[in-house]
């Protein structure tokens, strides 16, 4: 009895499976319709200048055999010569430094702020807001305002210093300060972006399990310890990843105030790249491309030491 | 305590936003004032030589600078608004590795792509024009407005699209009519990046657009700082008026600038 009831049903739902199954086909075509164009934009757009970066890498081009097309093969001849250059170990010590000093400082300071913006106090989000400026600057008028304050002899900020006695210090034109000089600036831009992530990672956590942490007799140093940060850790492990992907390819800031100098005391991988493909009048594209391909090998390196640190840290 | 909190916080943003302050300071300090030691504080003897000399010369650059950003906004969203709608309603068989890749997109090096396009742009001819540099600038977006674009889309309640499909709507047509106006506020969000960055952007503009007969003003003012290093007031009024964008968008619009960064820092 009951087998003949289900018979009927049984062919129904396959039907309907099979009816679902061809909606499902010409909604696939939809789908597919509607990323096409992106699709076709990443091959042309990303695929192809990556593809043509490792080959500039592998030849020897110059501007005449772009057009004429006879670039001869080199195989890895560019990137022997950027490993021989003396260039290459200062570069990569200042890329590190420049790196790990900005992106420290910018989480540092973003979180400090992102804990005082929390309170409730008049203006605290107007104040936030305007903590956004120095982000959405373009980097030629920070760079150039940089510039201008830093200067030896005009330069506010040694001017602000000779009051407390300090001698003009140079800024920009001395190997010793002039990487300290663009990672100060690269703080200042990138603090509003630690800031406002955090803040938006403090909001979430729930104010409850302060309230009872509290109840337990935490203090505020110790609530910020045993709650806050380790709650925060998910946040501010994607700040720190990103900060980390955007500082290591900074280039404008560097390229603005101090063109990688003086004799290359402030030169990273990014501005070096630029230097060898566009910064001479004649341009060594190869060489140039090989520094790039270096970069993107340094980001893939720290990204795994960073994962790394992230999965020992997990168990805890 | 409470009075006391807002004093540290102005206190916190008056340090803050010093280098800005600076910027405008300078851009009004007439030329024999501006090696001055101590300098001046505040522009008490103000001149707006600066901004005659920025009216006369940077006008052009302005000009291309606002073609370019608007072009990098539509280009972007006419890529991104269908491909997001896609990735978050259609459910495409390889939709996450794409969301992959649109992420990794993000990661590789200006100066890297710019090279790339070096390459391709001075064998197609498009070097030094407007339209090179749009199609350049869109990349700095079009990965970050398809993933913002389809973390909101997900969002919206599959009821509404079944409702339209009912009233026998088809793909496209539920698209337009449902959900690109639903979507409003993050095509606001991705918009006001695009354009910010296009805006904003030197490494393209300085190495596919050197030559060009139509420069944007972030070369404008860079040429400006390598031809006289001596009026600074002009360079600086140069900057305080590239700024003007991103003071407009930040007066205008800081909840979606929030939003986006907050958006684009969370997705995974």
């Amino acid at each position: 009895m009951s087998r003949v009831i289900q018979e009927p049903v049984r062919t129904a739902r396959t039907t309907a499976r099979r009816r679902r199954a061809a909606r499902a086909r010409s909604g696939q075509w939809a789908a597919w319709a509607f990323l096409a164009p992106v699709v076709l934009y990443l091959l042309v757009f990303y695929a192809y200048p990556l593809y043509r970066n490792v080959e500039l890498s592998l030849r020897n081009y110059t501007v005449r055999s772009f057009v004429q097309g006879d670039a001869p093969f080199a195989g890895f001849a560019n990137y022997a010569k950027v490993f021989a250059d003396a260039t290459f170990g200062p570069a990569l010590w200042h890329t590190v430094v420049f790196t790990l000093v900005s992106l420290a400082f910018q989480f540092v300071i973003g979180l400090a702020l992102a804990l005082f913006f929390l309170k409730n106090f008049r203006l605290s989000a107007t104040l936030r807001g305007l903590f956004l400026v120095p982000w959405l600057l373009p980097l030629i008028v920070s760079g150039s305002t940089w510039s201008w304050m830093l200067n030896s002899d005009s330069g506010v900020v040694n001017a602000v210093l000779s009051w407390f006695g300090i001698g003009p210090v140079n800024w920009l034109t001395s190997p010793d300060w002039s990487l300290w000089s663009v990672v100060i600036a690269n703080i200042w831009i990138g603090i509003p972006f630690n800031l406002v992530v955090l803040y938006s990672g403090l909001q979430a956590i729930p104010p409850a399990i302060y309230e009872a942490a509290a109840l337990d007799g935490a203090g505020g140093w110790q609530r910020f310890w045993k709650v806050t940060f380790p709650l925060l850790r998910p946040v501010s492990a994607i700040t720190l990843l990103l900060g980390l992907v955007y500082t290591l390819k900074v280039f404008d800031i560097i390229w603005i105030m101090t063109k990688g100098g003086p004799s290359g005391a402030s030169t990273t991988f990014a501005t070096w790249s630029y230097r060898l493909g566009f910064g001479n009048l004649v341009p060594s594209f190869g060489p140039g491309a090989a520094v790039g391909n270096l970069l993107i090998v340094t980001a893939l390196v720290f990204g795994l030491v960073y994962i790394r640190a992230q999965r020992r840290q997990a168990p805890l | 305590m409470r009075r006391v909190k807002t004093a540290v916080g102005l206190l916190l943003t008056a340090v803050m936003l010093f280098p800005v302050y600076w910027m405008i300071n300078v851009s009004f300090t007439r030329d024999q004032d501006m090696r001055k030691s101590p300098p001046n504080w505040f522009p008490a003897d103000g001149t707006l030589d600066g901004y005659r000399a920025v009216l006369d010369q940077q006008l052009p650059y302005l000009g291309v600078s606002l073609v370019v950003g608007v072009g990098t906004v539509a280009l972007t969203l006419l890529l991104a608004a269908p491909a997001a709608y896609s990735l978050a309603k259609l459910r495409p068989r390889g939709g996450g590795a794409l969301s992959f890749v649109l992420l990794i997109a993000q990661m590789i090096p200006g100066i890297i792509m710019a090279m790339g396009f070096y390459a391709i742009f001075l064998s197609t001819g498009v070097l030094n024009t407007v339209p090179g540099l749009i199609v350049a600038d869109s990349t700095l977006a079009v990965p970050f407005a398809v993933l913002i674009l389809t973390t909101f889309m997900s969002g919206i309640p599959e009821e509404l699209l079944q409702a339209a499909r009912t009233d026998g709507a088809g793909v496209v047509r539920t698209f337009v009519s449902i959900v690109l106006p639903v979507s409003r506020n993050s095509l606001i969000t991705v918009s006001l990046f695009a354009f910010l960055w296009a805006w904003s952007d030197f490494i393209f503009a300085s190495t596919l657009d050197q030559g060009g007969d139509h420069q944007p003003i972030t070369l404008g003012i860079y040429h400006y700082i390598g031809n006289n290093n001596q009026e600074w007031n002009a360079i600086m009024a140069t900057a305080v008026i590239a700024s003007v964008p991103a003071a407009i968008l930040l007066v205008i619009a800081q909840r979606y600038v929030a939003e986006g960064v907050t958006a684009g820092a969370v997705k995974d």
